[in-house]
C-alpha cells in the first residue's frame, strides 16, 4: 500500500485559500472547525511565504501517542484517524499536535469541548466506507460524522485535487516527493517542503 | 495627435532602451534562487521554537504553522509523568506496608481513658469529608487519564473503557469546584493552628513518636499535620489554578502554556495522592484512637495526652474535656 502525505510547494502557494473552501464545502464542516488553513509567513515583507496546512498524518503521530482513550488508528495508507464514538474531547491531542490540526467544536464550557474533528485526508472514519453515518451531519450541534470518503471512492484529497497552481499535492509520499525533486530539478531551487521533518522526519533531498 | 505620437515615439525609444539593456541582468544562470531571501522553515524553528504568520480564520490559534514542542510534552506525559507517578504512589505504598509491618498500629499506651473531648467539630468534619470524597474522584479519575489505558483498557472494550472515561473526565471536571471550596474553606477554618513554631522542632527532632518511642509535646497540630495542611493548601491550591487553567483553555494562554499547565497538573497530582496515602494510613490503620477525631469528632483523653499535650492542657483549663479537669492519666 502506499504511503499518503500531504507536500505543500510554498513557491507556488498564492494563498487562494480554494483548499481551505474546498475542503469545509466538501464535508460541510460546520462554522468554527477549520480541518485546513493557510499561513503567511512575513507577510508583505521580503521572503514572505504562504504554506496550506493540515494535518500531515504524522509517522508515529503524537495525537495518538497522547490520547488517554485510544481512540486514533492509522489506515493501511497511512492516514492518521479517529473514531469519535471513543473521543472524550480533552483536547491532549491539540496540546501535542506539532500543526495544530484538532478541532473542537466548543471552545470551553467546563472543558467539555466535544468530539474533536480533524482532517480525515478524504477517508472518512471507522464507519463503513460510504455510508451516511460516516459522512455524518449535526446532531445536538456537533458534526457527528467525518465527511466524505473520496479515498475510497479511488480519489485524492479535494483540497490537493483542485489546488490551482497545483501547490499542494496529495498521494503516495514518494510520487509526490518525485514530482517535487523534479520541479526543484528544474527550476534550480527548493522551496522547503514544510512540515515534512517533524511529521514525518525526512527531507526531501534536491 | 502630434503629442501622442511624440509620446509613441519616446515609448518605442525606451522600449528599445531597456531591450538593450537588458542582456546584462538576463545572462543570469536559470538555477539563480529568486526566493533565497523566504523565510526558512528549519531556521525559523531553530530560532524561536514555533512558525506563526498571518491567516484568514479568526481564530489566532489558527495562525500558528508549526510548534514541535509537542514533542517534549508528549514525552512527558507518556514517559516522565509515568514514571514519576508509579515511583511516588507505589514507592509510597511499600513504605506504608514496610512500616506497618515493623512498626505496627501506635497504640493508645495508658489504654483508653473512657473520657473524651471534642477535636473536630461538625462544620470542620464536614469541610474534611467533601474534600475527601472529592479528592478519591478526582485520584481515580486523575489517575485513569494517565495509567487508563495501559491499566485498565486492556480488560475492557474500547467503547466501555470510553464510556468509563467520559463520566470520569465530567467527574473530574464538576467535582473540581467543592473540592476547591473546600480547599479554600480548610485554609481559612484551620491556618491559625499551622503556623510552625519551637515545638514543632522538637517534635521534628523526636520523629513525631512514630518513629521513636517518646511522645513529644504537641498542639492542636503537630509538624507532621502542619505538612499534610500546607501539601494541601499549596498543592490543592496549584491543583486548582493548573486545572482551571486546563478546564477552560487559551482562556488565559497558549499552547505552551497548556502543556505547561498539564505537566505541574500531573506532577502535583501524583505527589499529592502519593501523600494523602500517608495521611490515610496514619488516619486509620496506622494509629489507634485517631480516626474518630474526624469519624465521631472526639478522641479519647489518652489518646489526646499522648499526641496531643499541649492542646489537651489548654482543653482542659478551659475545662472541656467530658468529666471535667482531671490531672492527665498517669
Amino acid at each position: 500500500m502506499a504511503r499518503m502525505k500531504f507536500l505543500c510547494d510554498a513557491d507556488r502557494c498564492i494563498e487562494c485559500n480554494a483548499c481551505v473552501t474546498a475542503c469545509k464545502n466538501e464535508h460541510d464542516i460546520p462554522w468554527g472547525i477549520n480541518r485546513r488553513r493557510v499561513v503567511t509567513i512575513n507577510d508583505g515583507k521580503p521572503g514572505e511565504r504562504s504554506v496550506s496546512m493540515a494535518c500531515m498524518h504524522c509517522t508515529d503521530a503524537p495525537c495518538a501517542a497522547v490520547c488517554p482513550v485510544n481512540c486514533f488508528y492509522t489506515t493501511a495508507d497511512g492516514v492518521v484517524l479517529h473514531s469519535k464514538d471513543l473521543c472524550i474531547g480533552c483536547g491532549y491531542c491539540f496540546y501535542a499536535c506539532p500543526f495544530g490540526a484538532p478541532q473542537y467544536p466548543r471552545v470551553g464550557n467546563f472543558g467539555s469541548r466535544g468530539k474533536m474533528d480533524k482532517c480525515t485526508y478524504c477517508a472518512g472514519g471507522p464507519e463503513a466506507d460510504l455510508t451516511a453515518a460516516e459522512y455524518g451531519g449535526r446532531a445536538n450541534g456537533q458534526f457527528t460524522g467525518y465527511g466524505s470518503n473520496r479515498l475510497a471512492e479511488g480519489k485524492l484529497p479535494l483540497c490537493a485535487e483542485m489546488c490551482s497552481t497545483k501547490s499542494l499535492l496529495a498521494g503516495d509520499g514518494e510520487i509526490i516527493a518525485q514530482i517535487y525533486k523534479e520541479r526543484v530539478l528544474r527550476r534550480g531551487y527548493t522551496s522547503g517542503a514544510w512540515g515534512w521533518q517533524t511529521a514525518y522526519r525526512e527531507t526531501i533531498a534536491s | 495627435m502630434r503629442s501622442s505620437l511624440g509620446s509613441i515615439f519616446a515609448t518605442l525609444l525606451l522600449g528599445l532602451a531597456i531591450a538593450f539593456a537588458a542582456p546584462a541582468s538576463a545572462q543570469q544562470p536559470t538555477s539563480v534562487n529568486p526566493t533565497a531571501q523566504s523565510v526558512k522553515e528549519q531556521q525559523l524553528l531553530k530560532e524561536l521554537q514555533k512558525i506563526q504568520g498571518r491567516g484568514t480564520l479568526p481564530d489566532a490559534r489558527s495562525q500558528v504553522l508549526e510548534q514541535p514542542a509537542g514533542r517534549d510534552w508528549r514525552q512527558f506525559h507518556q514517559v516522565t509523568l509515568r514514571w514519576i507517578g508509579a515511583v511516588a504512589i507505589l514507592g509510597m505504598l511499600a513504605v506504608l506496608v514496610l512500616f506497618y509491618l515493623i512498626r505496627g498500629m501506635v497504640r493508645i499506651e495508658a489504654g483508653r481513658s473512657g473520657r473524651t473531648l471534642v477535636r473536630f467539630n461538625a462544620f470542620e468534619r464536614f469541610v474534611h469529608w467533601m474534600t475527601a470524597t472529592c479528592f478519591i474522584v478526582l485520584a481515580v479519575s486523575g489517575l485513569n487519564i494517565t495509567f487508563g489505558k495501559e491499566l485498565l483498557a486492556p480488560w475492557i472494550s474500547p467503547e466501555a473503557f470510553a464510556s468509563w472515561s467520559q463520566l470520569a473526565k465530567y467527574a473530574h471536571n464538576y467535582l473540581s469546584f467543592p473540592f476547591t471550596l473546600g480547599v479554600v474553606l480548610m485554609f481559612l477554618m484551620w491556618i491559625a493552628w499551622n503556623f510552625p513554631s519551637g515545638v514543632d522542632l522538637e517534635w521534628i527532632r523526636e520523629g513525631g513518636g512514630i518513629v521513636g518511642s517518646k511522645h513529644p509535646p504537641a498542639r492542636r497540630f503537630n509538624a507532621g499535620q502542619k505538612m499534610i495542611y500546607w501539601v494541601v493548601v499549596l498543592g490543592g491550591g496549584a491543583a486548582a489554578i493548573t486545572g482551571y487553567l486546563l478546564m477552560f483553555p487559551f482562556y488565559a494562554t497558549d499552547v505552551a502554556g497548556m502543556q505547561l499547565a498539564q505537566m505541574v497538573h500531573g506532577i502535583v497530582g501524583v505527589v499529592f495522592i502519593a501523600i494523602m496515602l500517608a495521611h490515610i494510613y496514619i488516619g486509620t490503620i496506622g494509629m489507634q484512637g485517631a480516626f474518630e477525631a474526624m469519624g465521631k469528632g472526639e478522641v479519647d483523653v489518652n489518646w489526646a495526652q499522648q499526641h496531643h499535650s499541649l492542646w489537651l492542657e489548654k482543653e482542659q483549663q478551659r475545662g472541656r474535656a467530658t468529666g471535667g479537669t482531671v490531672a492527665p492519666a498517669e
